[in-house]
């Protein structure tokens, strides 16, 4: 049986055993509780939140001297919910190796990582983070489009060498005011990045799965045409078989010279290899990048460029929303163990 | 108008120069080696000056001048015109407001997004290959933060609406309170800082305000508080502010200018939260173009003896 397993560290396991410990063996015999399979430890950030040991019996399969395949045998029947991050891909292999499981969180708000008809098929829930996380992707969406067009991280570099004095002023960036933003994805994160940038004076249109009627900005319903409409792109859609390399060499070339893109989708949505042949050649003015379609692996033709912007995949990564996903796992558990609706499903579209 | 005599003193904008050479008799101070001699050379020529953040026109050069009629800076600060004597002398100033305004609330706003989320930082930590040994760590989210806005003329108000589309509150420090505004005012500058969590310096600088972010003011934006200075390095005591952030009493700060550019404190180049540009505010193709354009129609309309677009004295 084939998978994608990402060996937590010794470093990341060490710390989630100091992190946290089953809270459950002065209450309800654990035996009587269901159980909640974690197959890495949860982010070296947080702490499974105590709401969670109190009501689950944890399995951590990453302490287990068995490899996963044979932890899953041995706990098949009595997982009935699955806890992720977004490394391993939860598809039909390990689905089956679960025939109680019902429920799947994932800290993430992604869900490439989990085989959507399968669950659907199975009717397990999945449950991800909803929009807590919306700000601040959007957050960082602007911050890299901004740094991207005026130049901040690359004339800082400048600075700190010491170029200011020896060499003069740094070169000329571009005004945002007036620039025509396409938002791939007008979901949560893609309504906040417009919200935003409206107030610098951009003028917004969106590409979307489907036309959304309660919006008013200009809709397009094929990508190259908004590329042709628009002076950035900003990627914030989900990753799918069908926006897998939908941003490719024909929307780069509808962009044309003066376009930038920022990425803080999924990496994969880009043909990447295209786009650093065309941002190494001019074709593109620059872009700003969260994700990557190799992470932690960068195309390393992009380090001795200063009309990009690299970002290790922090968007999400502030205390608040940390702490607002942890609200939303416990909250969708208990609405789990209520059979109250789930608080943010991953709805069938 | 060739033969009216304009002087320039350092390299601004090439398209300024071009502009200004197809109209007048443009002397580019910066390209002879005798400065001095050659002033006093033209001196009956020249009639306008050009200025700009850091080169304007103090009591000495006014007098060395006396056919100068008018100083056309090429910024909006025009801290280093002696504005009084100007007056006195009847020479006419002008500036160039509200088309550099966006430009340079934008870079108030990406400056605090940089230095909160780290971008400069983090960009760094990718290209020097360090990803590949572990995640970057926590940043402190910029929505729904407390915007202090030191000065709320055409920038801050910018700033503000910016940051406004990012959920955050306002508040501001400014010589009259503006009730018609719906922003928390506080009274000293001091006041604002304890209560914000971004300070934005976004006022002229004047006597008044030289040094007006000192140490108290640090102190009181505290070891979580970011200061983003788009105003001009004198209003910060800069050894102070560089003490501030190397002892961890102030979070972070971002600056676009200092208080001798092109110098920028070297302390400051070794350390991850601050970001660090060399007074780019407005330096957009776009902004610099309408700029120069506002220039040239101010010196056009003195020379024509029509009102003046957008005069200072």
């Amino acid at each position: 049986m084939e998978f994608c397993l990402q060996i937590p560290t010794r470093q990341e396991a060490k710390m989630a055993r100091l992190q946290f410990r089953d809270a459950n063996e002065d209450d309800v015999p654990s035996e009587e509780l269901p159980h909640l399979l974690l197959i890495h430890p949860p982010s070296s950030f947080t702490r499974l939140p105590s709401e969670i040991c109190e009501k689950f019996r944890v399995l951590k399969a990453w302490e287990s001297p068995l490899s996963l395949d044979q932890f899953l045998i041995s706990h098949a029947r009595s997982i009935q919910a699955l806890l992720i991050r977004g490394f391993l891909m939860i598809n039909t292999d390990i689905l089956q190796q679960l025939p109680a499981l019902k429920l799947i969180i994932t800290i993430s708000v992604g869900v490439n990582h989990i085989d959507m008809a399968e669950c659907r098929r199975r009717g397990i829930s999945v449950t991800n983070a909803g929009s807590v996380y919306s700000e601040d992707v959007a957050d960082i969406a602007v911050g890299l489009y901004i740094d991207v067009l005026r130049k901040l991280s690359a004339a800082d570099r400048y600075v700190r060498q010491g170029l200011w004095s020896s060499k003069g002023n740094y070169p000329f960036g571009s005004k945002l005011g007036g620039k025509r933003v396409g938002i791939v994805g007008l979901g949560s994160i893609g309504l906040e990045v417009a919200k935003r940038l409206e107030a610098f004076g951009c003028i917004i249109s969106y590409n979307s799965r489907r036309e959304k009627p309660t919006s008013s900005y200009p809709f397009y319903s094929i990508i190259s045409e908004l590329a042709a409409n628009s002076d950035a792109l900003i990627i914030c859609c989900a990753l799918t078989e069908q926006t897998h390399h939908m941003i490719n060499k024909e929307v780069f070339a509808s962009l044309g010279r003066d376009g930038v893109i920022v990425n803080v989708g999924r990496g994969a949505i880009i043909d990447e290899k295209e786009l650093v042949k065309c941002l190494v050649s001019g074709k593109i003015r620059g872009a700003g990048f969260d994700v990557f379609e190799n992470e932690p692996q960068v195309p390393e033709e992009l380090f001795t460029l200063d009309n990009v912007v690299l970002s290790p995949h922090t968007a999400i990564f502030t205390p608040e929303s940390l702490q607002s996903v942890k609200e939303v796992l416990i909250a969708n558990v208990e609405a789990f163990f209520l059979n109250k609706p789930l608080v943010t499903p991953v709805m069938d579209e | 108008m060739e033969s009216i005599g304009v002087l320039m003193p350092i390299p601004m904008s090439p398209y300024l120069e071009q502009e200004l050479e197809k109209r007048f008799n443009l002397l580019k101070l910066w390209t002879v080696p005798h400065k001095a001699q050659f002033i006093k050379d033209h001196a009956t020529s020249i009639r306008a000056i050009i200025g700009n953040a850091s080169a304007g026109a103090d009591a000495e050069l006014i007098d060395s001048l006396p056919k100068l009629e008018i100083v056309a800076s090429f910024s909006v600060g025009i801290d280093k015109v002696d504005l009084k004597y100007c007056k006195e002398k009847g020479v006419r100033v002008t500036n160039t407001p509200d088309v550099l305004t966006d430009d340079v609330a934008d870079i108030a706003i990406g400056l605090s997004l940089a230095v909160m989320r780290r971008l400069s930082e983090s960009d760094r930590y990718v290209r020097s290959g360090l990803w590949k040994k572990g995640g970057y760590k926590l940043t402190t989210k910029f929505t729904g933060k407390i915007v202090g806005i030191l000065g709320l003329g055409r920038i801050g108000k910018a700033v503000a609406k910016r940051a406004e589309a990012f959920s955050c509150p306002i508040a501001y420090f400014s010589r009259t309170e503006k009730p018609e505004l719906k922003y928390k005012y506080y009274p000293t500058v001091v006041e604002l800082a304890s209560n914000c969590d971004v300070l934005v310096v976004a006022c002229p600088l004047t006597e008044e305000t030289r040094h007006i972010i000192n140490r108290e003011v640090i102190d009181a934006l505290g070891p979580k508080g970011v200061l983003i200075n788009i105003g001009r390095g004198h209003h910060v005591d800069e050894p102070e502010l560089v003490s501030a952030l190397l002892e961890g009493r102030l979070g972070g700060a971002g600056l676009d200018v200092y208080q001798n550019e092109p110098e920028v404190p070297e302390q400051l180049f070794g350390i991850e939260n601050v970001v660090l540009l060399p007074h780019a505010g407005s330096d957009t193709t776009e902004t610099c173009n309408a700029m120069a354009d506002l220039v040239i129609r101010n010196l056009e309309a003195h020379f024509l003896n029509k009102p003046l677009l957008t005069p200072v004295v």
